[in-house]
């Protein structure tokens, strides 16, 4: 009898809806049917039981060619090059849980080197912006069941986070808003007419780049300075300001979602900082709370991990053992590959080869490159070596942050591949054989 | 004042940070005791006699200290980083935290300087020849007070957040800059001799932006009050004087509200 198993995470985007029905074969290793998750979600869980999942670590050949080797050989060759690197760099974690991210800290506080998360080249301008001016956020259930006006800045859920306004931003009805999205005043500034401001009661449609005027215009009107508006501000007319500015101030609690729009086009943490300060401006005259769009369902996770263990969320700089440094635009992973400043390169749960700027991964490829990740993807083509690994939330379970800061246990739904080790079992064995190494002088 | 010449003997693969050149730590000692001063390539100690050859004298205290630093320094980082006294010379283009949280002292680099040029610094002098890129005088992630003392000046153009923070102090660009100048600022003054791109004085609680060529996207939390003559940087001219960030939260002195200015050369 196949078996039904209820509330399952999905592993895809930040949203880590938690709702999934998997029917599951009677083996336990075919996935027969995913209910309650988007088109992307479900292609997820189908890779999980795809009959060309990777079984054995691939090492590169003198000739180019590509050699199935062993697990033993594959932990012994990275913990060996690690070692033997000044300024290693481990950067991923995008998709795989707490327990690999707690690993991985292991592994590179032994190694001396740098570890730094897909936040580098998202929502790290978030972070900054948050240790500059506080974070006034709350979960997504508070929107859900509270939140009568909600703000998309920069984001488009209706693509990146697709169950993201029906979960939990416009169209539910939580405790106190029964009447859903009937009730909800939905606000989309954005330089695109995207298909989340196709749902919008506003748009405004802002000139790309020029976020932190429009932010500033918002705070003059808040701060009793509406008057002295221009008659336009950013592409977007005074009149429109103050209309948007008054259904903020009369909100009975309002939520900004920000995403990529603010975090990468010019000024980057200084865009959220002062959309920040503009949530804190409303919060004198209503209640308003402000998020991340996180992008993966697990990217919250190593910020909170390693925040926990060294201090820092992202960035960091663990060569000199003794203490952790962190500062952006010099220990950030495309910064250091710019400057040619890592000999060493581990990709694990992402792909640096597809989502850097090709020069930072001409330089990095100079060096040792290991992948570690289930699929095949540009960054483990271009490898020396490539560990395939368990996929979280569908061969494997473990601790999950969902873009709100809220930890959810993920759950195994089939069996791995024969021999397919997890990132945590993987990154521990490094780690025990970079000490073992150690001990015997051979470092 | 005594002489320390080091000059670039090997280069480092990837980049060195030359934190313990400063005066205050070459004081005092023999050559052969700077030489064997650490230094860091990734997880990497090195000795700085590693990479440099020393010549001259350290003088008995870092005021008494000159460092001349030759040859090609751009792959090397933090020289004069939390110097209190002395000064540094440096004939080349050099690397990121030049006079990083220095309070004394004078450095003067030949050359151009890269990112957080004098991050939190208190007091002191730098001089840059050429060009400088990014968070110039600012404020360490996450630190609310950057530059509160001394003097940055750099001849060429600066990049983006220059003086983020500021709480004191004069940072002078004779060339073009990027945006965010003196945002979040609680003092300090910014003078910028070329053009800006925009965003002067966002989320500014207080502190003075002389800007002498164009805003090219000036922000809307500013509101023109008056022209006023003043003088900067030896020479008299006539600015329009604008008031902000009207968004931002504002202090009272005596009664009255304190704004941030942005004077705009006429």
């Amino acid at each position: 009898m196949p078996k039904v198993i209820e509330n399952v995470g999905c592993p895809y985007c930040g949203c880590s809806c938690d709702d999934v029905r998997v029917t599951v074969s009677d083996d336990g290793k075919d996935i027969l049917e995913v209910e309650n998750v988007c088109a992307i979600g479900t292609e997820i869980f189908k890779h999980g039981c795809s009959k060309d999942r990777i079984k054995l670590p691939r090492m590169r050949q003198p000739d180019g060619s590509m050699k199935d080797i062993s697990y033993e050989e594959a932990i012994d060759w990275t913990a060996r090059h690690l070692l033997k690197a000044k300024k290693p760099l481990m950067y991923g974690f995008g998709s795989t849980n707490c327990e690999g991210q707690a690993a991985a800290a292991r592994v590179m506080e032994i190694a001396g080197g740098m570890l730094d998360n897909c936040a580098t080249i998202c929502h790290g301008p978030s972070f900054l912006a948050i240790f500059d001016n506080g974070y006034p956020t709350c979960t997504l259930g508070e929107v859900k069941n509270r939140a009568d006006v909600i703000v998309y800045w920069g984001s488009n859920p209706a693509h990146a986070h697709p169950r993201h306004m029906s979960r939990y931003s416009i169209f539910p009805r939580g405790f106190f808003t029964g009447k859903g999205q009937k009730k909800r005043t939905v606000i989309v500034i954005d330089p695109r007419f995207t298909d989340t401001a196709n749902v919008a009661d506003y748009h405004l449609q802002i000139k790309q780049g020029h976020d932190y005027e429009l932010f500033n215009a918002f705070r003059m009107v808040i701060q009793g300075h509406g008057n002295d508006l221009p008659d336009e501000v950013a592409g977007v007319k005074k009149e429109q300001i103050l209309e948007v500015a008054e259904i903020m101030k009369n909100a009975r609690f309002g939520t900004v979602f920000f995403g990529m729009g603010l975090t990468h086009s010019d000024g980057r943490n200084h865009n959220i900082d002062i959309a920040i300060s503009l949530t804190r401006d409303l919060n004198k005259v209503s209640k308003w709370t402000i998020m991340a769009m996180r992008g993966h369902y697990n990217i919250t996770g190593p910020g909170v991990v390693w925040s926990w263990t060294f201090g820092f969320p992202y960035c960091l700089d663990l060569t000199k053992q003794n203490h952790a440094h962190m500062n952006p635009g010099e220990t950030s992973s495309v910064d250091m590959a710019m400057r040619d400043e890592v000999d060493m390169f581990i990709n694990i749960g992402t792909d640096a080869g597809a989502h850097f700027p090709i020069p930072a991964v001409k330089h990095l490829k100079k060096h040792p490159w290991v992948t570690i990740d289930p699929s095949i993807n540009m960054a483990s083509e271009i490898s020396d070596l490539h560990i395939p690994v368990c996929i979280c939330g569908v061969d494997v379970g473990g601790i999950v942050y969902r873009m709100d800061n809220v930890p959810i246990q993920f759950r195994k739904v089939i069996e791995p591949p024969e021999g397919v080790m997890d990132d945590e079992t993987l990154l521990n064995k490094i780690a025990d054989r970079m000490e073992e190494l150690k001990a015997k002088g051979e470092a | 004042m005594e002489t320390v010449t080091m000059t670039l003997t090997s280069q480092p693969e990837l980049f060195l940070e030359c934190y313990n050149v400063t005066p205050d730590q070459f004081a005092g000692k023999s050559l052969a005791e700077i030489a064997a001063l650490p230094a860091h390539e990734g997880k990497i100690q090195w000795k700085l006699g590693d990479f440099f050859k020393f010549d001259g004298k350290a003088g008995e205290t870092a005021a008494d200290t000159k460092i001349v630093v030759n040859g090609d320094v751009r792959r090397m980082k933090r020289f004069g980083q939390k110097m209190s006294a002395g000064e540094i010379v440096i004939n080349n283009d050099t690397d990121m935290y030049i006079g990083g949280w220095m309070t004394g002292g004078k450095i003067t680099v030949k050359g151009n300087a890269d990112s957080f040029l004098g991050i939190a610094m208190e007091g002191g002098e730098i001089l840059i020849e050429g060009d400088a890129q990014n968070h110039v005088g600012s404020a360490y992630r996450g630190d609310w007070r950057g530059m509160s003392g001394g003097l940055i000046r750099v001849k060429g153009k600066a990049g983006n957040d220059i003086g983020t923070a500021m709480t004191g102090g004069t940072i002078i660009i004779e060339g073009d800059a990027f945006i965010h100048v003196l945002t979040h600022a609680e003092g300090g003054t910014v003078i910028i001799k070329g053009d800006v791109e925009g965003r002067v004085g966002g989320q500014m609680v207080k502190g003075d932006a002389y800007i002498f060529g164009n805003i090219l996207y000036p922000l809307p939390g500013f509101k023109k009050i008056a022209t006023v003559e003043k003088e900067v940087d030896g020479a008299t001219y006539t600015f329009d004087q604008f008031i902000g960030d009207l968004g931002e939260r504002k202090t009272k002195k005596k009664g009255e509200i304190i704004y941030g200015n942005i004077y705009l050369k006429k």
